[in-house]
């Protein structure tokens, strides 16, 4: 027989306790899990600093990037013995809401951590939620005690009054001096309730995570509900309806150490031989071929492109290239979804569709960076439903395609619901702008004399030019924000043409409301004045919507573009300094016969229309 | 004696020029530098004014003679004639022991008004000097001021009028669309200078080069030369010029019939000429060479001064053939690089635009206020695949 190390499956599940921590960035998420690690023996300091040194050399050895997603702490109790502990990370942006949810869902409970300084913020406010909502337990807990600005009993209140919770059960700790973490895990052992789950039952274990390995391919991360898995079972995927074999089980200490199986209310790694991640969906449920469990878990859902954007190559000849890149971002990115698109002033490209902003910034810097593109970018827009007099209704994912006025009836555009904390001093400033951006006001919160959550209603089209920035600038950096899709309804919604040298650009053409057309047109006409240099002739910029013309600009022809002197000593000279013109000159697109820097397909973009 | 009166614009004239050599000599001194100016120049130093000058005589002695005499010389620099006529005489005379001179070479000098009166100009004519440039810039006191010159208009008429008396061809330099001067006076500038009687007249637009006084001044405010400005200016001066029955052959310069500069003509159709002096720069056996910039290594390593070179392959040659061939209104013949921007999408766009022109056997720039255009589409192109 074999003797099963420490790894092996653990065979009561009233000794596991599964948790995520729930924080704002600089909250100390990553100090306190640290302090966990090391409390319960899973990795010393040194060694901690080395794996992050070495990381490199340890794929080579064994084959495995070591991602510290879901880590298996081993905790000894001072009075109760032993218990195992799956810390799980959970994605830190707004864009990625349904990530954050599965990885939710693989717990039974989480942390809140809150800077006992700074106070609640609006995205860790939306996890708890969401944490909630899942039937999560909550032990909220105050970091940074040691800090001189911490005001524990405020914060406190703040989040027992949001959570309707008693303040009195506010943990709080230091993880940067370690002060209460030891009370933290104990309140671990006691609040968080142990999984259920029955080891003889048919498998369903839920996939939370997952990431493209170049060694070892799609690495999944899963949470074990019922049933066992274990190394070279026949398995099924049930929603993408993939019949894969384990290949390897393991768990992660955070090293990654290959064990025989894994049980109810266990967590671990889950690798099949699949290189495509596209294969394996977040929020699947991995099942036995051979006995295989009668439902998935709830729950999945396929991910939802809210954000698009046309990405064409600067030069022509290199759409196969980004067509290859994409594919391989594809590879660890399954929420990227393209198609190609050919656009009259830019050529042929790919229509891409993204989660949402971050996302879209993510991977056009990564096609940029890692795979030296020289891209341009349309201004992102939106997906919009359109009703066509025909009763049918259509996904517009592109300006340029929206129907004729004369076949629709509606534009239903995307709305979201935001949630904005800020401090009361700014409470009037986030009204206006809120109502700048054709917001409604849903409610208005406050989690203390100081600070307000206001819950609003606003067109996705709204959020995705500038909002961010403009929020920021207006509370001084204070207000923090989280919001998630609620619904499509109709707006009064038309579409801008812009028009350089008398023919229509399709790639700058957008879709906004009415009473902001004007304003928008007339910005970006500008905005594309000042961007667009002086040519061999007269450049008129025309914005309309329709036929009807409403802003117009002209960049003059440029009269003098020449070396005054040029003899025998200068030639070199001269000649190199226009090779370096010449280089700026590649960088321009030629849209019919003008020639528009990258730059100006950023500019509708950053065009206020208010 | 004076190139034969033919137009300076003439195809025939420019192509023939290929043929011919000719020789540059630096003189690096000034008694001020200009704050616009980037040349290899220096200020005062009058201790090495005499080394300088052996040193030249000694680079001159050690190089190569050309398969034919010299077609044309040109002391330039910073000032000639901050430094005796006597001292300048003898490069002439080095020149013409050791590479010798054609029967009709020009030989060419730049000069400062202030320093060309009547006794100067005659001991640069006897020295072997048969054409002079003048650097007058402007006639308006303000301009002058402004770009740092130490003349007077009233200098510049005198030096002007004593350049006639000695020399058969005479140009004046001027400067158009610096800061302050207005249309008023640059078309007194341009009408003074036509009305001296000249023969040749270059006309610059104020350019700010990278690391003069001029382009500091600007980086910490001071207004830029306004391009659309120089553009009036260029097209006045172009206008008053043909007037005054001068052609305008080169993107900036006007010659009356026979009096086209032929070392500026053999620079442009990549004749080949020799160089002597700090900085100066050579083309011989189809490469480009230069020497120290810094005028105390020149005369500390003078004869073996070269500091560096640029060999060009077949294609980057006839690129540049083109690049600098096209500056002159007769334009050049296309050739391989000329058919190819021709040929180009953005050669039917310059042509569309009227920028650039092709006849059969020509290609010309019409709008040469837009040259620079036609220069970045031709260093664009690629070169032909290797058949």
């Amino acid at each position: 027989m074999l003797t099963r190390p420490h790894r092996s499956t653990v065979s009561d599940t009233s000794r596991i306790r599964n948790f995520s921590i729930i924080a704002h960035i600089d909250h100390g998420k990553s100090t306190l899990a640290d302090r966990l690690l090391e409390r319960t023996g899973a990795l010393d300091v040194r060694e901690m600093r080395e794996q992050v040194l070495d990381s490199m050399d340890l794929e080579r050895e064994r084959g495995i990037t070591i991602k510290a997603q879901a880590v298996r702490l081993r905790y000894q109790s001072p009075g109760r013995g032993e218990y195992v502990l799956n810390l799980i990370d959970t994605p830190g942006h707004v864009d990625f809401t349904y990530e954050v949810s599965r990885s939710l869902a693989a717990c039974e409970g989480a942390v809140l951590l809150v800077d006992a300084a700074q106070g609640v913020e609006a995205q860790t406010l939306a996890n708890a939620y969401l944490a909630v909502e899942g039937g999560l337990e909550i032990i909220p807990v105050l970091n940074k005690l040691d800090l001189p600005a911490a005001d524990p009993d405020r914060v406190a209140e703040e989040i027992a009054s949001v959570l309707g919770i008693d303040p009195a059960t506010v943990l709080r700790v230091s993880a940067k001096t370690g002060e209460g973490v030891d009370g933290l895990l104990e309140a671990i052992i006691d609040r968080l309730p142990p999984p259920q789950g029955v080891a003889g039952a048919p498998l369903q274990a839920l996939v939370f995570d997952s990431y493209y390995d170049s060694y070892r391919g799609v690495v999944c991360y899963v949470r074990v509900f019922e049933g066992t898995v274990g190394t070279g079972d026949p398995l099924r995927f049930m929603v993408s309806k993939e019949d894969l074999p384990a290949d390897e089980v393991g768990v992660l200490t955070p090293k990654a150490l290959p064990g025989a199986s894994l049980g109810p209310g266990e967590v671990g790694y889950l690798i099949t031989g699949v290189k495509e991640i596209g294969r394996i969906r977040v929020g699947d449920t991995v099942t036995r071929r051979d006995r295989p469990a009668s439902k998935a878990l709830p729950g999945y859902r396929e991910p939802k492109p809210m954000v698009f954007s046309g990405l064409f190559p600067t030069d022509g000849d290199e759409f196969e290239r980004l067509r290859e890149a994409l594919e391989r971002l594809r590879l660890n990115d399954a929420a990227l979804v393209w198609e190609p698109e050919s656009s009259r002033a830019l050529g042929f490209g790919f229509r891409c569709g993204f989660l949402g902003l971050l996302h879209m910034e993510i991977v056009r810097e990564r096609l940029e960076r890692e795979y030296d593109l020289d891209l341009v970018a349309t201004a992102p827009s939106v997906g919009f439903h359109v009703v066509l007099t025909d009763g049918r209704e259509v996904e517009v994912r592109s300006p340029q395609d929206l129907p004729d006025p004369t076949s629709r009836t509606a534009i239903r555009e995307p709305f979201f619901r935001v949630m904005i904390i800020t401090p009361t001093e700014f409470t009037g400033a986030v009204m206006e702008l809120l109502r700048e951006h054709r917001g409604t006001m849903g409610s208005m919160q406050y989690l203390s004399t100081e600070r307000v959550e206001l819950i609003y209603r606003v067109p996705l089209a709204e959020i995705v030019f500038g909002f961010f920035d403009q929020l920021k600038s207006r509370t001084r950096g204070y207000a923090s924000l989280d919001y998630e899709p609620d619904g499509y309804d109709a707006s009064d919604l038309v579409r801008v043409d812009i028009l350089l040298n008398g023919a229509p650009v399709d790639a700058f053409s957008a879709i906004v409301h009415r009473d902001k057309a004007y304003n928008y047109g007339k910005r970006l006409v500008e905005r594309l004045r000042a961007i667009i240099p002086r040519q061999m002739f007269d450049i008129p910029i025309q914005a309309a919507v329709g036929s009807r013309v409403i802003s117009r600009e002209t960049v003059k022809a440029k009269r003098k573009d020449v070396i005054a002197k040029c003899y025998g000593g200068d030639i070199t000279r001269k000649k190199k300094l226009l090779e370096k013109q010449k280089e700026g000159k590649k960088r321009m697109k030629m849209v019919g016969s003008v020639e528009v820097p990258p730059e100006a397909f950023i500019a509708v973009l950053q065009v206020d229309a208010d | 004696m004076p190139t034969e009166p033919v137009r300076p614009d003439a195809p025939e004239l420019a192509d023939a020029a290929a043929g011919w050599v000719g020789a540059y000599v630096h003189v690096p001194f000034c008694h001020r530098v200009c704050p616009y100016c980037d040349f290899a120049v220096v200020e005062g130093r009058d201790d090495l004014r005499g080394q300088y000058f052996d040193a030249l005589v000694a680079e001159i002695a050690a190089s190569e003679p050309f398969q034919r005499p010299l077609d044309a010389v040109f002391v330039g620099g910073g000032t000639p004639t901050s430094v005796p006529p006597e001292s300048l005489a003898a490069v002439v005379t080095a020149l013409a022991d050791r590479f010798g001179l054609a029967v009709d070479a020009e030989v060419s000098i730049e000069a400062n008004p202030e320093d060309l009166d009547s006794p100067t100009a005659a001991g640069l004519a006897c020295g072997g000097f048969n054409r002079v440039s003048l650097g007058v810039q402007s006639f308006d006191p303000l301009v002058l001021e402004a770009l740092g010159r130490r003349h007077t208009p009233v200098d510049a008429d005198l030096a002007i009028g004593a350049a006639s008396e000695w020399f058969p061809s005479v140009n004046v330099d001027l400067i158009f669309g610096t800061v302050g001067e207005t249309a008023a006076s640059w078309r007194s500038s341009v009408e003074r200078a036509l009305a001296a009687g000249i023969q040749h007249l270059s006309v610059y637009a104020l350019t700010v080069e990278r690391g003069t006084p001029l382009a500091r001044a600007i980086r910490e405010g001071a207004t830029a030369p306004d391009p659309d400005d120089q553009a009036d200016k260029y097209l006045v001066a172009s206008r008053l010029a043909a007037e005054a029955g001068m052609v305008r052959y080169e993107t900036s310069n006007y010659a009356a019939a026979g009096h086209a500069c032929k070392y500026n003509l053999l620079t442009w159709a990549l004749g080949e000429y020799a160089a002597f002096g700090n900085g100066a720069h050579r083309h011989r056996g189809g490469v480009r060479s230069w020497n120290v910039r810094r005028v105390d290594r020149y005369v500390e390593r003078a004869p073996g001064a070269v500091s560096g070179e640029e060999r060009l392959d077949e294609w980057r040659r006839e690129v540049e053939r083109v690049f600098v061939g096209l500056r002159r209104a007769a334009g050049v013949f296309p050739g391989e690089a000329g058919t190819a921007l021709v040929a180009s999408a953005a050669g039917q766009r310059l042509i569309d635009a009227g920028v650039l022109a092709s006849a059969p056997h020509r290609v010309t720039i019409e709008r040469p206020l837009l040259g620079d255009e036609v220069s970045r589409a031709l260093l664009a192109l690629d070169p032909p695949a290797p058949s």
